[in-house]
This record gives structure tokens, sequence and C-alpha cells, in this order.
């Protein structure tokens, strides 16, 4: 199993004291699978998406990748595990401003030491960048930003991808777009895919759903 | 991974040229502000120690005539003799006008060699002893051509405008054959060697100070200079936190993104630091070498001061010593260490999830504001309480380190209050909004405006403590070169003739006579004084008994200087014993501004009583008619032309050295203001840029680009006005401290303070021009903004 998460709790500090945001979360995911995660606002959708990036870390429980306990590690591994094992798409897309489109996708397959520039080129093509690669994050549409993302996110070969609502910005045509070719680059190189989404329409592409509610896998 | 890191972080710099030339630019003009005052004091103290080196001032004892100037060769034998180990010196000056300073030395007795001979310079005893020439540094070797008949040799060591050679061949040059100027005693001397009092009762011994005397001297001087060096340094790191503090802010949405695709915290915490480093080095590279530029200009200036003031030999020349521009290189590392900690502190606390949005960099939280405040109120309170009960240098120093520490932290919280007032009372839709709007732009600009407040408050506190120190000085020379003409003259004996030939010709004859002694167990001269007219009539005292001109004139009391007074604790009505049998009472203090040792004066027959061996050779006379004593001094008595000086000569030359010394305080002051006017403008610019989501709710609701770039003008003006009135109090408060506590510990004198409202008035004047040129073009870049770009606000796609 690539990723194993058991009775994973975590809380946010409220006004009148914790507030628990996930309560007992078990859940795998096995290579190559595609999940979306549903639920209502609140729901601790991106929470959970956060804690198995080791963006955030859980009260308890096991976050297992690839066998090894992120949920256990330091802020130093947890970096090192996400550089080289997980690629994570953000609504907001999160590129660097300063780099242009070609470094913006190289960046996290330089970061891990992995970087190709044919697989570069080869994703660009693909994503239907091939054209922009010298231009900056500021003069490209939220589209075309998203998939400079996507194309980063893969361009590192993880194990797995995380994307957290990756369409939320982006116009029914569009996230159409992004998403089909998304999962098809995502299938092309084996890793597993979890994906928030609030969209009925856009988690029924994807091999299994699964849906929170109050914390808690329905 | 590094790389990567830092082509990212680089990227941004790439991107932003204005933040980076911003960042460098303040890093490059703090540095070199303070790396040039640096190098112009190194250049000084090089001197000083070359000088002191080459004449054995301040690290030997010496033995001096206590009269007269000149010790025979006779005495020098008996002090061998005697078993005393004493080197001899014969000086003079040669050249036009004297300029060069010809010193002959024995490097057979001269203790452990001196300056560049036998010791640690470029010069070997036997080389010199060889041969017969008289060495020099470069400059006044080529001066020397053609003025004496032995070969010249070029030795870099020797401080400037001084040559040396063997004693022979300097009293053959100086036409002093058999005459000495001084004996340099070795530091260790055999025991039991007959008392001086002894073998020669007619020298002085003067104990080594440890240190160039000159240097001490000259330290008002240049701790002037080092200060005005550390405010333009301060002023100069405000840019940099600024540029620092944007550039971070800007990056927070990067510094998330590189921490979430897998970049440890700490890596880039290195990678921050390590570009910062880089940045430092390079903007402090740029500052030494502006600052080579800035002490190269003004060399020349102090060079002339310090001969002028305190007859310092400084060289005119720079030369690159690795102790100040590596001290610049450190001082802009530090700087930016300074300016850039809370921002890497922020970056290291961030929380991975943090927004990226940069977090109202431009808009400071209340409760930090109400931090800010607290501290500054805390300062400026300790700053009293310290400048009224804290005594030393250094406390002087905490002062004004707490005074503009305080003040420039209260500069926005003030600025806000003031900016509320007129707020309420505004009428008119426009007016409210440009009120508001400069109130909400306040702390995107309050770095800039503590920078100019700083400076200006910098120049008003320089500048008055200057101008009083002239005022005062000015009055001071009235009284004090009273006599109409100066006259030195060879002997005693031929004193004693003069002081015949004059008494029929001139109103007063005032001989001047004078001792060094140890007063108050502290190095000191003793002066006679004729008590006549001039002094009652002249002296004005800082503190007086009744009759105290009667009664020092009588011998029964004696006055001494502020510095004495001072240091020793001591003031009218007070004791001094002069003589191991005569104390007497204090009947008046005088100022006796620019000397650094303290000085009594007895009335002229307890001095000759004291002293019997010490007779007077220079004197002052007064007369109605200089020109005619002149022409009788020299034609009919045959005294030299160049031994009478006039009083108006004296003053000129006084007042033109302190022309030189307001030249290079102007040239400061005009440097500091533009460093500040620079800080300004680049906030305005910066600022610009991130103006267009406030602006363009205006824009639309129907003021014009153009209405609004002048409101942008008329922001900035209205701020620097503001600032420059909030600087009056503070550079007054500045001055006064500088005035009553660091002049009093530093060099024992307390200057009367002066205030010059037309100067202040004409710096505010410079203040706002500054701000008009600062926001000139930011404002018409936001006058030029292309609707498309307001557009944009409101399509969310900025």
């Amino acid at each position: 199993m690539l990723l194993d998460v058991k009775g994973v709790k975590k809380s946010f500090q409220g006004a009148e004291g914790p507030v628990p945001v996930l309560r007992d979360i078990d859940m795998t995911v096995g290579a190559g699978d595609t999940v979306a995660l549903t639920g209502e606002s609140g729901s601790g959708k991106s929470t959970l998406l956060h804690l198995i990036g080791g963006l955030d870390t859980a009260d308890a429980g096991l976050i297992k990748l690839d066998g090894q306990d992120i949920a256990a590690m330091g802020d130093s591994a947890r970096a090192a595990v996400r550089c080289r094992d997980i690629g994570i798409v953000f609504q907001q897309f999160n590129l660097i401003p300063s780099l242009d489109v070609a470094a913006n996708i190289a960046f996290q397959a330089r970061l891990a030491g992995v970087h190709d520039a044919a697989k570069t080129k080869e994703l660009a093509d693909a994503l239907g960048l091939a054209d922009q690669l010298h231009k900056y994050p500021e003069n490209l549409s939220g589209g075309q930003q998203q998939r400079v993302a996507i194309a980063r996110a893969l361009a590192a070969l993880p194990k797995l991808i995380l994307a957290d609502e990756p369409t939320g910005n982006l116009d029914e045509a569009t996230a159409a777009e992004v998403l089909a070719q998304m999962l098809s680059l995502v299938t092309r190189t084996g890793a597993a895919l979890v994906m928030v989404t609030h969209s009925p329409r856009l988690a029924s592409q994807m091999n299994r759903t699964l849906h929170l509610r109050q914390g808690m896998l329905a | 991974m590094t790389g990567a890191g830092l082509s990212a972080l680089w990227s941004y710099w790439r991107r932003n040229p204005l933040q980076l030339f911003t960042l460098i630019a303040g890093l490059a003009l703090a540095t070199a502000l303070w790396t040039g005052v640096q190098a112009v004091n190194a250049e000084a103290r090089a001197s000083y120690d070359a000088a002191a080196a080459t004449l054995g001032e301040g690290q030997y004892d010496q033995l001096l005539p206590k009269a007269g100037e000149e010790i025979a060769q006779e005495t020098f034998i008996a002090l061998r003799r005697a078993g005393w180990i004493v080197g001899p010196v014969t000086e003079g000056q040669v050249g036009p006008n004297g300029a060069i300073r010809l010193v002959g030395i024995d490097p057979l007795t001269a203790p452990g060699g001196l300056g560049p001979v036998g010791g640690g310079g470029g010069m070997g005893l036997t080389e010199f002893l060889e041969a017969p020439a008289v060495f020099a540094d470069a400059a006044t070797a080529a001066r020397l051509e053609g003025l004496v008949d032995a070969p010249i040799v070029v030795e870099p060591t020797i401080a400037p405008n001084t040559a040396i050679t063997d004693i022979f061949v300097a009293q053959r040059l100086l036409n002093a054959q058999g005459r000495l100027s001084r004996l340099i005693m070795a530091s260790e001397q055999p025991l039991g060697r007959a008392p001086l009092a002894q073998v020669a009762p007619d020298l002085v011994r003067r104990t080594a100070q440890g240190g160039a005397d000159v240097g001490r001297l000259t330290d008002s001087f240049h701790l002037n200079l080092t200060a005005f060096g550390l405010l333009s340094f301060a002023v100069g790191i405000f840019i940099v936190h600024g540029a620092i503090g944007l550039a971070f802010e800007q990056r927070r949405g990067m510094v998330r993104t590189l921490r979430a695709l897998g970049m440890p915290l700490g890596r880039l915490i290195t990678l921050l630091a390590v570009e910062l480093g880089v940045l430092a080095l390079i903007g402090g590279t740029i500052g030494v070498g502006l600052g080579y530029v800035v002490a190269a200009s003004l060399l020349p200036d102090v060079a002339a001061t310090l001969k002028g003031l305190y007859g310092a030999q400084v060289s005119g020349t720079l030369v690159l010593r690795p102790s100040w521009w590596l001290s610049g290189l450190a001082i802009s590392l530090l700087g930016t260490a300074v300016a850039a900690t809370g921002a890497l502190m922020s970056v290291a606390r961030m929380p991975l999830l943090a927004s990226a949005r940069p977090r109202a960099w431009a808009t400071t939280r209340g409760t930090l504001r109400k931090v800010q405040m607290s501290v500054s109120l805390g300062l400026l309170a300790l700053s009293g309480i310290l400048a009224l009960s804290a005594e030393g240098l250094i406390m002087g120093f905490g002062v004004l380190a707490c005074l503009l520490i305080g003040a420039a932290l209260a500069l926005p919280g003030v600025l806000g209050g003031v900016l509320a007032l007129v707020q309420s009372r505004a009428t008119g839709v426009t007016a409210q909004w440009f009120w508001a709007d400069t109130r909400q732009q306040l702390p995107g600009l309050s770095l800039a405006l503590m920078a100019l407040l700083l400076a200006m408050a910098a120049n008003i506190g320089v500048s008055t403590m200057v101008s009083s120190f002239r005022l005062t000085f000015t009055g001071f020379l009235d009284q004090r070169l009273a006599s109409e003409l100066y006259v030195s003259t060879e002997s005693a004996e031929q004193g004693a003739a003069l002081e015949r030939f004059a008494a029929s010709r001139a109103r007063e004859v005032l001989p001047l006579l004078s001792v060094e002694a140890a007063l108050a167990d502290m190095p000191a001269a003793l002066y006679g004084a004729r008590i006549g007219a001039t002094y009652r009539e002249n002296w004005g005292l800082l503190g007086e008994a009744p009759q105290v001109w009667d009664r020092v004139a009588a011998g029964d009391a004696l006055l001494v200087n502020e510095q004495l007074a001072r240091r020793a604790g001591l003031w009218v009505g007070d004791d001094l014993s002069i003589a191991a049998d005569l104390t007497l009472p204090i009947a008046g203090v005088f100022g006796d501004y620019g000397n650094p040792i303290g000085q009594a004066i007895v009335a002229e027959d307890v001095f000759t009583r004291l002293h019997p061996e010490v007779r007077a050779t220079r004197f002052g006379l007064r007369t109605d008619d200089p020109t005619a004593l002149r022409d009788a001094l020299t034609q009919d008595f045959g005294l030299a032309p160049q031994a009478i000086t006039d009083q108006a000569q004296i003053k000129a030359f006084s007042l033109a050295v302190f022309e030189r010394t307001f030249t290079v305080t102007a040239a400061l002051n005009v440097l500091t203001l533009s460093v500040a006017g620079f800080a300004m403008f680049m906030s305005l610019l910066t600022l610009a840029g991130m103006r267009l989501p406030q602006l363009a709710p205006a824009w639309a609701l129907g003021l014009t680009r153009r209405k609004l770039g002048q409101l942008e003008l008329m922001r900035a003006v209205v701020l620097a006005a503001l600032t420059a009135l909030l600087a009056l109090p503070l550079g007054l408060a500045l001055a006064w401290v500088l005035l009553a506590v660091v002049n009093v510990e530093a060099f024992g004198w307390r200057l009367p303070m002066y205030v010059f409202p037309r100067d202040y008035a004409v710096l505010g004047l410079f203040a706002l021009v500054a701000a008009v040129l600062a926001a000139a073009w930011p404002a018409r870049r936001l006058a030029r903004t292309p609707p498309s770009d307001l557009l944009k606000v409101f399509a969310n796609e900025r």
C-alpha cells in the first residue's frame, strides 16, 4: 500500500477551546490509485490533505507513505519526503512569480535532484505550454498557471500527487480540460492521486471517492 | 537543492531590480559615509603614529629645557657621563614658511631606534650612518629638492612634512652646530644615577603619555567625524531595513511555496542569509569605493583643519589601508544583519500554511505601533534621566543614542496623531480622502521619514554645535588676542632688551611666561601674567570672586582654566597648590577652548619667585599704532620681521581654520541629507507600485490621474514638512547634549549654546526641496498610469 492513514486526529484551537477537525481517520491509497476527497466546507478535506503532504502535523495517528510514518518525522525529514515523493497542486497555483514557466516546471525536480530537461519539455508539450516556456506567471491565464503547477508536480516523478481543489479557480470548460490532462499524465507516470474537490462530476472521474463529514469518513 | 533554491531567491531580485538597487544603494551609501570618515580618521591617526614613532613622542620620556628652546651639547654629555641613557635630537623648520620639520637623530643612542631607523622601519642602521642623507616620504622628498645640500632618500614610513637625518647633518642644515632641541630617554635607566636636578637643573622631564600627544589633541575633531559617520550609517541602514522588509514581505508566497515543495526551513534560512551576505558584500564593496572618494575629497580640508587647529601634520593623500576597508565590509555585513534579523526571524516563525498574501508591509498593526510608542517613550525617558544624572563619555553617547532612537521610533505615532487631527477637521471629500490616505501611507513611509528626521536632527545638532563653537571661539579670540603685536625673541637677553625698548613705545608690554607643571596631580601649565588693563578689560571669566584681578595681581589668588577646574573638581573659592610651599585660592575660572591641558595663571611676581630661571622670550605688545611699533622694532631694535605677528594675522588664520572645519561639516551635512532624500525617493517609488489598488477606486469615482499625481506630491511635501518641524526640537536637544554633556566629558569645557533660526529655516527648505525631488518621479509615473492598469484592479487580475 502506498499510503496508509490510521487513526489520524487533528484539532485547531478555537475561542472556546480545541475544535476537532479530523476524528479518527483511516484510509488507504494504492500505487496508481486516483481518489477524490469530497465533503462540505469545513469538513476537514484540506486539513487531511495537508497532513498527508506533511505540511502540517497530526495530533494522533499514523500516516505512512511507502512504509515511512510521515506523522512521526521532523520538519526536515517531512520536507525531504515532500520534495522526493509528493507532488502538490494548489488551488491558488502557488507558482514562483519571479521564475519563468520553464524554471517553474523544473523547480521541484531540481530541488529533488532529478531534473531532466527532456521530461520538462515533454510535460510542457503534453499540457500545451510549449509556447509559454519563457513567459512569467503574471502573463498567463489561470488555466495556464494551473497547467504549469501540474507539470511542476509531475516533473519530479513523485509517487503521490495531492491536489487541493486544483480547478477551483477555473471556469468549467477549462477545469474539465485541465483535469483531463492531469488524469492522463498521472496515469501515464503511474503516480497515485488524491484530489480534494467539491464537484461530484470531477469526483466521478476518479477510481474512488471518499466523503468527509464533520471530520469523519462517511 | 541549494542551486535551485538560490536561483529562485535570486530570480526575485532579477525581476525587481529597483528593490535590488535600493538595497545595494542603501548599503553602499551607509558604508560609504562610514568608511569615508573612518578612512580620514585612519589616515590622520597613521600620520600621528608615524610622527610619534619618528619623534619619540608618546613612547619615551623626554628631557626638555625649562626655558628657551635649546640644550647645550655639554648638558647631554654630562647626563651620559652621569649614567643617563638619553639620545639627542636637534630639530627645526626648513623650506618656505618652515613647512618641513627637519629632525636630526643619533641612531646609536636613540632608544630602540626611532621611527624608520633601527626599529621596525625600512631603513638599516648601517645604511643610515653610512649615507649622510635626508630621509622623507615621497611628497616631502619632492619638496626638499633644492632646499638641502644632502642626498634625499624616499622612505614611506616617515611622517608627512617631516624629514629625518643624522644629527650632525641636521645641525649643519639648520645652522645649529652644538645645539640640541631635546633628549629622549630610554625606557630602562640604570639605578643609582645622579638626579636630574643635580646633573642638568635647567632641564625638565616630560613623561611619556602612552600615545601620540597630537592624537590626544585631535580626539575632539575625530570624535565629531565619527559621530557623523555613525549617524549617516544609521540613516543608510534605515534604507536597507526598509528594502529588506519589503522584499521579505513580498516573498512570503515564494517562501511558502519553496517549503511546500520540499525545501527544509533551515536550508531556506541559510540561503536567505547567504543571499543577504552576498548583497551586503557587494553593497559594502561599492560603499568602500565611494567611501574612498568621499575621504579623498574631504582629506585635504581635514588635514588643513587639523594642522591649523592643532599643528598636526596629516598626509593629504589617502592610502588604502586594510583596517578601514575591511572594517567597511564588516560594518556593511553587520548593518545588513541588524536590518535583516527581524525579517529572517519572521520567516523562521512563519507557519508553512500561513497566508501567502503580503502581510501588509505598508500597514503596521495596532499592537506593534503601541509597542513601538512605548519603547520610544521609555528610551526618551531614559535619555532624560541619563542626561541629568549619568557621568562619563560613554554615558554621553548613551544619552544621544536613546534620544535619537527614541525620537525616531516616536515619529510614526506623532505624525499619525497630527494627521488624525487634521483629518477630523478637514472639510470636503477630496481633503478627507487625502488625509485618510496619507495616514494609511504613513507606515510604508515611516522608515524613510525616520531617516529624514535623523538626518535633519543631526544637521541641526551638529551645525548648532559647530556654529556655537565658532561664535564662542571668535569672542574668545577677541579676549585672548588683545595685544596688537606678538613678538618672539631669540634669547632671554634679547627679550629683556626688547622689554626695555618697548616700554616707552607700547601702551603695555605683556611677557608670556610659562612652565610645564603638575597641578592637582595632572599635567598642566603654569603661566605668569602681568595683570594690567589688558587682562582687566578683555578677559571674561566663567566664574569669579569679588576683586578677582586685584587679588591675582597682588599675588593672593590665581586663575584656572575650565579644563583644570572641571577635571579636578575645583571652582572659585577652592585652593590649588602650585608649588610645594605655595597654595593659593582660585579667584576666577576662564574659558580656554581648544587647549587640552589644564592651566593656572598667577601674577608675574609670583611666577618669577617660583621659577626665577624662566625668563620671557615672547611678548604681547599693546599699542595704538601697530605699524609704527612694528617699524620701530624691525628698524631701530633690529628684530627680524618674521619674529613679529600681528593680531589680525593670528585671528585671520584661526578663523580660516574654522572655515575649513565648516567645509568638512557642511559636506557631511549635505551627504547625510542626500542619503535621507534618497531613502524617501526609494520608498515613494516602491510604494507607487503598490498604490494602484488604493488609488483605482478614487480614480473610478472621479479623481483624475493628474490630480492623483499632484496629491501624491503634496503628500510627500506635507510629511517632510511635519518631519522637519519635529526635527527642530530634536536637533536642538541633540546640540544641547553635544555641548553640555559630550563636550564636557570629552574635552573638559562647556560651550554656551546659540540658536541660528535662519540656518534652520534654510535647512527646512532643503528638506522640502528634497521631498519634492524625491516625490516628483513617482508622482509623475502615477499620473501617467494607463487606465488599463487601473482597471486591472477591478478585474482582480493583479
